[in-house]
């Protein structure tokens, strides 16, 4: 990315998040609106110090959970990109990259998860109707990193660059085709069982608690109006208007 | 090396709903009960950090450990099962409170027909109603009216929040508590519906609408409507669960024993009866054989029907011959036929509920509506509920929203607070090649068969489905939105996708011991001194959540077995 590139890029989200701001503005219900707004403006400034000071890998950031237990820097880029594309930035505010969900998501395949220890391994695998669920041997850290080095493999034929540096609307066309089982993957892995798991590693790390790494400063929850955790919703459950809540994380229960 | 314990009057197999009502009962009744529990202990303070979508729901914190077990799963008789390897379509409880933990607190009664099923429907459509992959349709063995006390004393112990409602039987007492209040999405139903000339009720909760104290004299707050119930414990106590109710009383009485992390192999018999089960400590794996009067097998419905089966205790079902009863009549239940409606302009407060918040219709239960002229029997709850949408879990998009990318960003995040849905629960009825048996090949940590379970909708079950959609379909253009989408058929089963957590069968009470395992006091009919508790019972299942009904039968099964400890014997003629 040329430096002129990158400023333009600063510029579009600074504006897109205002835009976020503005729509959100229009249909906070009247109760909180000083307070929520406030801090998402504070954040807005700090979210974007942040997201320019990560485009230079060299510099340490202030959030010490952003740094990598599984992933090698490369494999964290294409994770990024991926992400990006499944859930972009827009006038709604930031995507998946900024959300830091492949932070996340190198968290999540480091740990007991992404070497599947709470499923059924024992006994052969058979293929399966579709109805079966998924008989791969596989573990889902090596099926992730299966796909990573499937998309550029597969950009490379189709594009001649790898899946990080292509156009957005080349990555879509060629996350689709992986979501299709379109891809061969490795053995008899589909590319759309990889699909399927960075779709859904995607979600969990722009909308779980962000103690897990993604959801930074709870923006995805703010984005769509979710109030996180917290304990009670008895007046606005029966409230006929809309009322927004700002985000709560797990951590404002320590003190319990 | 089994190491061999003292003797004891009665040994319990779980401590979920089931297992805690019964050790309750027999403990209050002075007689002295060890109950088993493959999973840890637990009490509110487990759930400090409850409100973690991600632990609990999406790595099923509360949930039986695969790894260990699982099930295995075919669609047709000749095909072949291969083993659920995660979670997907059900969820299986694991600890004390079992599913009673992780449950919404939906808390229905059955109807009066769903008891005497059989002879209600030849009686008004003739016996040609009835088709012959059906034949295992059978009425319980007892009727609503002997139902009721039992269901009573269940809705007084965990505090049951609701209204009377015209189309069920008969009851005795009101709810304990008020029904749960009603949200902006539930008076827009409400509005629809009353306008359509239905009488729409507040679905019964366990989640208390105010603090109560139970005749056992425990006392619980409010619900605060979290919207953290499904997957979930709760923190304030506030939901009806076996840990925060019957379980602490059963200890209070000093006479239950508690062995957490005790996982039941299998039950040793001679003669005709249980002497007792073996079962292996989970944390350090020594293995002890423990000897009662009384076996209570309460766990899950799959591990009810997969522990008889591994002991040789019972007659496995055929479903070539129809002939024997365990595994029998396995039976699921109906969600399709539902409409979801998404708003330009509006926005609901979906971030707050509570599992069993919402509003339905009756008409179309049971035998409630005519059949004459429909291709199925039986039918649905009509409903919208407010459980509480979480966002990784819940991302409704209208139909044709691609399930990634720009436009599935946009959309979601668009209609996350502008949506809700009229949906279905319909019954299940059992087909004679839907049953559960030993898996041939796969076996659980210990070298014990797994058990398979072959099922297919029916083509009840889809007739049914469509019934519903027109039904939905209407009250959803009566509420009026901008976008309605409905869902008019019923798939393929699919073991991998989320759809319904509500098994039920393969252990079935009646009155015939060649069509049924159990009695109406769910004591088997091949091994006298072995009762057999839990949703496991049903022999088909109706159009509600189960809790109810499988915690009416635990008091009749509770009562069954101090009546045997004192008398012996069959308790009820064939």
């Amino acid at each position: 990315m040329s430096e002129q590139e990158k400023n333009n890029s600063v510029l579009d989200k600074r504006s897109s998040r205002r835009t976020f701001i503005k729509n959100s503005g229009l249909t906070v219900g009247g109760v909180v609106l000083g307070g929520a707004l406030g801090s998402l403006l504070i954040k807005d400034d700090k979210s974007t110090t942040t997201s320019e000071t990560q485009n230079h890998a060299t510099t340490p950031t202030a959030n010490p959970n952003v740094a990598l237990m599984f992933f090698t820097p490369n494999q964290y880029q294409v994770t990024q990109a991926a992400v990006e594309r499944i859930f972009p930035e827009d006038a709604n505010g930031p995507g998946a990259k900024e959300l830091n969900a492949a932070i996340y998501i190198d968290h999540q395949l480091a740990g007991p998860w992404g070497s599947n220890v709470k499923d059924y391994r024992l006994g052969a695998f058979y293929k399966a109707e579709e109805n079966q669920g998924p008989q791969t041997k596989i573990l889902r850290k090596d099926l992730f990193l299966a796909g990573l080095e499937s998309l550029n493999t597969y950009s490379n034929q189709q594009f001649e660059a790898d899946f990080k540096e292509l156009e957005a609307t080349q990555q879509d066309e060629v996350l689709l085709a992986f979501s299709e089982g379109k891809v061969e993957l490795y053995g008899k892995v589909s590319s759309s069982q990889f699909f399927s798991l960075l779709r859904t590693l995607t979600l969990e790390g722009v909308y779980a608690d962000p103690m897990y790494g993604g959801n930074k400063e709870m923006l995805g929850w703010s984005m769509r109006k979710y109030p996180g955790s917290r304990m009670q919703y008895v007046a606005e459950i029966q409230d006929e208007k809309f009322i927004q809540l700002e985000p709560q994380s797990l951590n404002s229960h320590m003190g319990h | 090396m089994v190491t061999k314990l003292p003797k004891v009057p009665v040994v319990v197999v779980g401590m979920g709903w089931a297992g805690g009502i019964v050790s309750a009962e027999l403990t209050k009744a002075g007689i002295n009960v060890v109950g088993l529990e493959r999973g840890k202990d637990r009490t509110t303070a487990d759930y400090t950090m409850g409100h973690d979508e991600l632990r609990y729901q999406h790595r099923q914190e509360l949930m039986q450990d695969l790894s260990k077990e699982t099930i295995t799963y075919r669609n047709t008789v000749s095909g072949k099962a291969l083993p659920m390897r995660h979670y997907g379509t059900f969820i299986v409880g694991d600890g004390v409170g079992g599913a009673g933990s992780h449950w919404n607190g939906q808390t229905y009664r059955f109807l009066p027909y769903d008891f005497e099923i059989r002879t209600k429907t030849i009686e008004r459509y003739g016996i040609e109603k009835i088709p012959a992959w059906m034949e295992g349709l059978n009425d319980w063995g007892l009727t609503y009216n002997e139902m009721e006390p039992y269901y009573d004393t269940f809705e007084k112990m965990a505090g049951i929040s609701g209204e009377t409602v015209e189309l069920w039987g008969k009851r005795t007492n009101p709810y304990p508590t008020p029904p749960l209040v009603k949200t902006p999405l539930m008076k827009e139903f409400e509005k629809a519906a009353t306008s359509l000339g239905y009488k729409p009720f507040v679905i019964p909760a366990a989640n208390l609408s105010e603090s109560y104290t139970n005749p056992d004299g425990i006392s619980r707050g409010a619900c605060q409507y979290c919207a953290y119930c499904e997957n979930f414990g709760c923190e304030y106590g506030a939901k009806g669960d076996p840990a925060v109710t019957v379980i602490p009383v059963a200890k209070q009485t000093g006479k239950l024993e508690l062995r957490t992390h005790s996982n039941v192999l299998e039950l040793t018999k001679s003669g005709g009866k249980a002497n007792g089960v073996i079962y292996v400590d989970m944390l350090t794996g020594e293995k002890f054989e423990q000897p009662a009067d009384v076996v209570v097998v309460a766990s899950y419905v799959f591990n009810n029907a997969r522990l008889l089966l591994n002991s040789g205790i019972g007659t496995p079902y055929d479903p070539k011959t129809g002939k024997g009863t365990i595994g029998k009549n396995y039976c699921y239940q109906v969600t399709a036929g539902g409409s979801q409606l998404f708003f330009e302009d509006r926005e609901f407060n979906l971030y707050g509920g509570a599992g069993a918040l919402g509003i339905e219709i009756g008409e179309y239960m049971g035998d409630n509506f005519d059949h004459a002229k429909v291709d199925f029997i039986h039918g649905a709850g009509i409903r919208s509920t407010q459980y509480g949408d979480r966002p990784i879990a819940v991302n409704r998009v209208p139909a044709g929203t691609p399930n990634w990318g720009a436009e599935f960003k946009e959309k979601s995040i668009k209609y996350a607070n502008s949506n809700f849905p009229v949906k279905t629960q319909g019954a299940s009825l059992p087909h004679k090649e839907n049953y559960l048996d030993l898996d041939p090949e796969f076996k659980d940590e210990f070298g014990y068969p797994l058990l398979r379970m072959t099922y297919e909708y029916t083509d009840n079950d889809r007739a049914l489905g469509k019934y519903m959609s027109t039904i939905t379909r209407k009250i959803a253009e009566e509420i009026g939105a901008d976008i309605i989408d409905t869902n008019e058929e019923q798939g393929p089963f699919n073991v991998n996708k989320d759809s319904n957590t509500h098994n039920t069968g393969g252990v079935i009470m009646g009155s015939d011991p060649e069509k049924s395992a159990l009695n109406t006091y769910l004591q088997m009919w091949e091994a006298e001194n072995v009762f057999v508790v839990g949703a496991s019972a049903f022999p088909h299942n109706s159009c509600f959540n189960p809790t109810g009904t499988l915690g009416a039968l635990s008091y009749r099964a509770a009562e069954g077995i101090q009546k045997y400890l004192k008398e012996g014997g069959i308790l009820v003629k064939a």
